[in-house]
């Protein structure tokens, strides 16, 4: 045949490249560098024997069912120590939220909506930032202004945020907020010991870093917790206060499909 | 020479206006920036040629200790005072007008640093 040789040679040269290629791909696939990435990754999956700290919440929404006015003192704790500025109700698109009350309905969209009590219907579901113990506005941030500390909060370093909102696009909890205009006219009352934001700069929940480092607890938690509508601790410490509680009760997160791990838990 | 009468005053103002900067400087007219000392302690942070140079670079070397590695809030001066390494809650504490502290270099320096947009004074706050 008059084209033999050339038949040959393209063979031998697939060959060879098969040859080097194989073991390669073959060696990853053993180390295990190409899993599926359901257990870690993807899914509600927690990650096992997790070491260090990870602070967070349980909040009781039946405690705060029953006292109506016990929510909106926990916002007002909160945003009048962090210099959080009003914008009044009528502004929604400008307002900036560290924590805030949602719906049943709305905080947890996951869950059916079919045939809910009244009950769990009216129920103010006290929501901030989840503290996620796998961020996605931390991958999302382009200076690293937001980023995991090692307590488990996720901390946001105001002078490195130059505004590009990629955070806000990323957080499935609506938990952060933009600066849209100068805040400082908007503040009721400043507290001295708290810088306040400048325009172009996102905000959240920091946990009340400034508190703990204090030996205190977060501000919402400290107005709320002898009505016993908050709880908080180290979820990593078997004999934390939190971590009695998720054994006792039974407790839901929000979104847990997104796979983000969050470290706010709620008793419905 | 043609108009000897404008030329030679012309260059004379001339030669005076270029050199103006030089002279001034050496007639002590530009004034020196003397920023008010505080009378609560007497010793600061570090000492003040190191200070005056790099006060800012220490600012941010503390804010990335306590933000990002979890550093301590307290620190210690030469003389063993305590103090809170704090722009806000520390610096302010004794450098608290800003008008004649800050604004006193920064202006002679032409500097417009951004710290007032979120930071500010105690008094401001009243």
């Amino acid at each position: 045949m008059d084209n033999s040789r050339r038949n040959f040679l393209k063979i031998a040269g697939l060959t060879a490249i098969a040859g080097i290629g194989a073991p390669t791909a073959f060696n990853s696939l053993l180390k295990g560098e190409a899993r599926a990435g359901m257990a870690e990754e993807g899914g509600a999956g927690e990650a096992a024997a997790a070491a260090g700290k990870r602070y967070g919440f349980v909040i009781d929404t039946k405690k705060f069912a029953e006292d109506q006015g016990l929510a909106q003192k926990c916002i007002d704790v909160c945003h009048s120590i962090h210099n959080v500025p009003n914008f009044g109700a009528d502004d929604k698109k400008d307002m900036v939220k560290w924590i805030w009350v949602e719906n049943f309905e709305h905080a947890f969209p996951e869950h059916s909506q079919y045939k809910v009590s009244e009950e769990v219907e009216k129920i103010p579901v006290m929501t901030l930032c989840n503290h996620c113990d796998n961020p996605p506005c931390v991958r999302a941030c382009p200076t690293q202004a937001t980023f995991k500390n090692p307590d488990g909060i996720v901390m946001m370093d105001f002078h490195r945020c130059i505004g590009c909102r990629f955070c806000m696009a990323a957080c499935p909890y609506g938990a952060r907020s933009f600066n849209w205009r100068d805040p400082r006219p908007f503040i009721k009352t400043l507290n001295p010991d708290y810088p306040t934001r400048m325009r172009g700069v996102v905000e959240k929940c920091l946990m009340c870093y400034e508190r703990l480092a204090e030996n205190k607890i977060p501000a919402c938690v400290e107005v709320s917790q002898e009505a016993g509508g908050m709880f908080f601790g180290d979820l990593n410490d078997p004999d934390s206060e939190v971590s009695k509680l998720l054994k006792e009760k039974f407790t839901i997160q929000r979104k847990p499909a997104l796979g983000t791990r969050p470290s706010i838990f709620y008793i419905i | 020479m043609y108009d000897k009468g404008k030329i030679i005053p012309g260059l004379i103002v001339f030669v005076g206006l270029v050199t103006f900067p030089i002279w001034y400087g050496f007639s002590g007219g530009g004034k020196l920036p003397n920023p008010e000392k505080p009378t609560i302690a007497k010793q600061c942070v570090l000492p003040t040629a190191e200070m005056r140079t790099s006060h800012m670079v220490l600012l941010n070397e503390w804010r990335d200790d306590i933000v990002r590695n979890g550093g301590t809030r307290l620190g210690h001066t030469e003389d063993g005072t305590e103090y809170i390494r704090s722009f806000q809650r520390g610096c302010l504490k004794c450098h608290a007008d800003r008008k004649k502290f800050c604004d006193e270099c920064h202006t002679y320096a032409a500097v417009n640093p951004y710290c007032w947009d979120c930071h500010f004074q105690p008094k401001e706050a009243n």
